[in-house]
């Protein structure tokens, strides 16, 4: 079942100047799993929330498949959602969490007991919670709730899964387990799913597509090596990984710090000052390069097999990380050459165009 | 036993004032209270249950009781609609109407009596509008009711409004995404969350409906058998020197008290295991 | 136990802090939430019945009281009985709410500031004019001090008057109120600790100092409303005055006494006269209460009070 949103507008409420979303479109193929990712406020959960029916949009439409669901109430869409704090009613045993949304039907729809039962069970095996039916939710661990939050979601044989920051209220452990057994049920189930997150660990480790959001709009989507790999706006490339951004010129096509010219293509003819983006992998000692630039190391520290060194570019250019072996000894104060092997270079005042320079 | 040991902090004035507290409560309430309780063990068990079911007596309890818990189950309806528009609407004069539930509480019981015996007479505000139709509320148990439901209706709103408060939205629409109608979701999910706390202000309604005195004695008729309750029966024992027999209602009225009590701590444990909070 | 018996006041830190919290949920249901028509229906019902049950008492009570024009209004209240019933009411009040400082001070120090076995006890001890009938209240003064009460021969020997008699309404009455102030300053101190005051200690401070300058300062408003609750139920009291007064009209009634009084000659302009100080009263303490609440909530109790 596809999903697609179309040109959604959310305003807040009150005098603001920015809206929540600002004509967002995503598409979700079905059977596919695609992340929203980005920093609090950037509007994710809210689109999610428009797609569930929980929250109605100013302007645009939700589409399931080729059906316009934009004026249909959360009851009709029929969606699973799992918020993040499980919302699981407090009252019930698991069973009756789970078999809830098949209780709740009218007459005509609802299964026999015995059938009800039979999927309660099914989904509790699939969840791995088999044995826990007569548990109320205050006597089970976060984790062990948060699975029964998606098997009562499951239960209503949803169109599409919807999830909020499903693991955002566990410990990083169980948030690691749950990952990839969300991985697994999503495999063995296939549903259409979306889920938000601010973790982009979590979003590159599950999805097979990223919607990167930022201030109400969508920077980029794409898979998790695209977006990481090839980021298509400055923020979207300060936000996945780590990164530091670097001040260049760009003359006649070619990138230059101040008059060192850098080995690194840039696409268009233009001129002008510009960041280059530039990842700690990015950077290599140039031992014996004719044409490498001297920087000034200012700190180091070791990471496990490594060394971080903080190095200072010149022509007031910045600061950028780089890794190197522990074998190799750094100390602050010294000066080492380096080369430029990739980077992302974006033109001041541009956003999502930019000459993505580097050989891959 | 030493206090000085007990005592561990530094601050000073706690002999002084654990005694003072002591002495006050003693001389206040327990001496008296337990006087009572000796005059009513004088009596024995069987001496009580001899008065209290002499016929006049065993009728004001029934009334009493049974009046005090109609009220209180019109109260449980009633306020808690009250209670639920006054937590999740917004409405003009919301604030005034929450301010007023505790009007109950802030009025002398002897004003709330005659106000609504004056409106509930034959010849009162409403009294008169009912006459017609061959009703009477004054003067009847249902004027008794009446006034039990005013003195009651701010232990339900009270006690269920924080309930109210601290519903978790996100329940309700977890149900809503599962496909219940909002009708559902209160019924299935909102209420039974609610219960506790229901059943809780419906007993503290019910205790102090139980022990009302001025805002009743001036709407109910007091007709022995009829509509005399049992505070009222207490003061006319006193006024006829039957100590024995006032003893014995009051005794009677304490032991249920006591049982109210009971039945709340147990209620409230009861749904801190099932649910996790009171 | 006793947090959940006749409260007098929601507590105040809720009231605010739900106000809060609803609106935001308000805003957040609003897809979720019942149909307009529903919730109209709702409001309808629960207006209603408030108008009905609670607005209408009151506003009848001034309705009656002016019902036989200003003048009457004025005359009934110059009556050398209403006088005296008002002079005799201030006068309890007067006697019982300074006492039920004192004591709601010294147990709430006692009992917020100190551990010891059996302080939750204690505390019930405390909550339990709130479960007994005022009748019962003042039987129980009957039984002790009465004509054949366990005193009542030693009391006449000695020719002294509890019961029918100013002590026998002030005790009765101090009976009645004196969990007010106790409960919100236990309620509140418990929540403040002891920090502030050992600091005070630890740099010289003597224990009373201690208490004025750091105590009192950091109470003073629970401890206003909690006088306010006070002195409006011992203003107020009927059923337990009513058993020790012995109704001596000019002497042992009180201003509700007397409306009863009044009321019972079908005096009924003046009884409400009467009655309408009083209703004045109530709103009086309900306006203080609602205002220290709206300004003051975080210097009033919290919701945790359990013991």
């Amino acid at each position: 079942m596809q999903i697609r949103a179309v040109d959604i507008v959310k305003n807040f409420t009150g005098p603001t100047s920015r809206p929540v979303l600002d004509g967002v479109s995503l598409e979700v193929g079905s059977g596919e799993l695609v992340a929203l990712l980005g920093p609090s406020g950037s509007g994710k959960t809210t689109l999610l929330r428009i797609i569930a029916g929980l929250e109605f949009p100013d302007s645009g439409s939700v589409y399931f498949g080729d059906e316009d669901a934009s004026q249909k109430s959360v009851q009709e869409r029929r969606v699973g959602f799992v918020f993040q704090n499980y919302a699981l009613f407090k009252h019930l045993t698991v069973a009756e969490n789970i078999a809830f949304g098949l209780e709740v039907r009218d007459r005509e729809s609802r299964p026999p007991k015995a059938e009800i039962r039979r999927r309660t069970l099914e989904l509790l095996d699939l969840v791995q919670l088999t044995g826990l039916e007569k548990r109320r939710p205050a006597q089970l661990s976060g984790g062990q709730r948060q699975r029964v939050a998606l098997a009562r979601a499951l239960a209503v044989e949803p169109r599409v899964l919807l999830l909020d920051e499903p693991f955002g209220a566990l410990d990083a452990k169980v948030r690691r387990d749950l990952r990839s057994w969300l991985r697994e049920i999503h495999q063995h189930t296939g549903h259409t799913t979306t889920f938000v997150t601010h973790d982009q660990d979590e979003a590159l480790e599950l999805a097979d597509r990223v919607a990167v959001l930022n201030g109400g709009r969508i920077e980029q989507v794409g898979s998790p090596d695209e977006i990481y790999d090839h980021p298509a706006t400055p923020f979207v490339h300060g936000f996945i990984g780590e990164a530091s951004a670097l001040r260049v010129d760009l003359r006649a096509g070619r990138l230059f710090i101040g008059e060192h010219q850098l080995p690194l293509p840039a696409k268009n003819g233009q001129s002008g000052r510009g960041r280059l983006f530039v990842r700690p992998q990015d950077i290599e000692i140039d031992a014996e390069g004719a044409n490498s630039l001297q920087a000034e190391i200012v700190a180091v520290r070791r990471t496990g097999a490594t060394r971080r060194a903080e190095i200072l570019i010149p022509n007031e250019a910045g600061r950028v990380e780089i890794d190197a072996p522990a074998a190799i000894n750094f100390r602050p104060g010294e000066t080492i050459p380096i080369r430029f092997v990739r980077g992302t270079f974006f033109l001041d005042g541009e956003g999502a165009i930019g000459a993505s320079a580097g050989a891959r | 036993m030493s206090l000085a040991i007990r005592r561990n902090s530094v601050l000073p004035g706690f002999g002084l004032t654990l005694g003072y507290t002591l002495v006050y409560l003693g001389v206040i309430v327990l001496l008296p209270l337990a006087v009572l309780i000796l005059r009513a063990s004088s009596l024995g068990a069987s001496g009580l249950w001899h008065i209290a079911t002499e016929p006049r007596i065993f009728a004001a309890l029934k009334t009493s009781f049974s009046l005090a818990l109609a009220a209180a189950a019109i109260n449980v309806v009633f306020g808690g609609v009250v209670a639920w528009v006054l937590s999740r609407y917004e409405f003009p004069g919301r604030r005034l109407l929450d301010a007023s539930v505790d009007l109950p509480f802030a009025l002398p019981t002897a004003v709330a009596g005659i106000s609504l015996a004056a409106i509930y007479a034959p010849n009162g505000l409403i009294g008169s509008l009912i006459a017609p139709l061959g009703w009477k509320i004054a003067y009847t148990p249902l004027g008794i009711v009446v006034a039990l439901v005013f003195i009651g209706l701010p232990f339900i709103v009270r006690t269920v409004q924080p309930v109210i408060a601290e519903l978790e939205l996100d329940v309700e629409e977890a149900s809503a995404t599962l496909g219940a109608t909002r009708l559902q979701t209160l019924g299935r999910v909102v209420l039974p969350t609610l219960t506790p706390a229901l059943l809780t202000g419906f007993a503290l309604a019910f205790a102090r409906g139980v022990g009302e005195y001025g805002s009743v004695i001036f709407i109910a008729g007091n007709l022995p058998f009829v509509s005399e309750i049992a505070p009222l029966l207490i003061v006319v024992k006193l006024e006829q020197f039957d100590y024995a027999g006032a003893t014995a209602i009051a005794t009677l009225m304490l032991a249920a008290s006591f049982l109210i009590l009971l039945t709340i701590n147990l209620i409230q444990a009861w749904s801190r295991r099932r649910f996790g909070h009171v | 136990m006793s947090e959940t018996l006749a409260r007098w006041a929601p507590e105040a830190a809720e009231s605010v802090w739900t106000r809060k919290k609803f609106a935001l949920a308000r805003g957040r249901s609003a897809v979720t939430g019942e149909s307009r028509v529903f919730a109209g229906f709702l409001v309808a019902v629960a207006l209603v019945f408030l108008l009905l049950f609670l607005v209408l008492p009151l506003a009848v009570v001034f309705y009656e009281a002016f019902a036989s024009g200003v003048a009457a209004y004025l005359a009934a209240l110059e009556q050398p009985d209403a006088r005296s019933a008002i002079a005799l009411t201030l006068t309890v009040a007067a006697i019982a709410v300074p006492l039920n400082i004192i004591f709601g001070l010294a147990a709430a120090w006692a009992i917020a500031k100190f551990r010891f076995p059996g302080k939750s006890f204690l505390v019930s001890l405390i909550d339990l004019p709130f479960s007994v009938s005022p009748v019962v209240a003042g039987l129980i003064y009957v039984l002790l001090f009465g004509a054949q009460g366990v005193f009542g021969p030693w009391l006449r020997a000695h020719d002294i008057e509890i019961v029918f008699a100013v002590p026998g309404i002030v005790l009765a009455t101090i009976f009645v109120t004196f969990p007010f102030v106790a409960r919100e300053l236990i309620a509140l101190m418990e929540d403040q600790g002891t920090g502030d005051e050992e600091v005070a200690l630890s740099l010289g401070a003597s224990g009373v100092t201690t208490f004025l300058r750091v105590t009192l300062p950091n109470i003073k408003w629970a401890l206003l409303y909690g006088v306010l609750l006070c002195n409006a139920r011992a203003m107020g009291e009927f059923g337990a005055v009513s058993v020790v007064s012995g109704h001596i009209r000019g002497l042992t009634n009180t201003m509700p006494l007397h409306v009863e009084i009044l009321y019972n000659e079908y005096n009924i302009a003046a009884a409400f006269a009467v009655a309408s100080l009083l209703a004045l009263l109530a709103l009086v303490t309900l306006a203080a209460k609602t205002l220290l609440e709206t300004r003051f909530n975080d210097a009033l109790p919290g919701k945790s009070r359990g013991h």
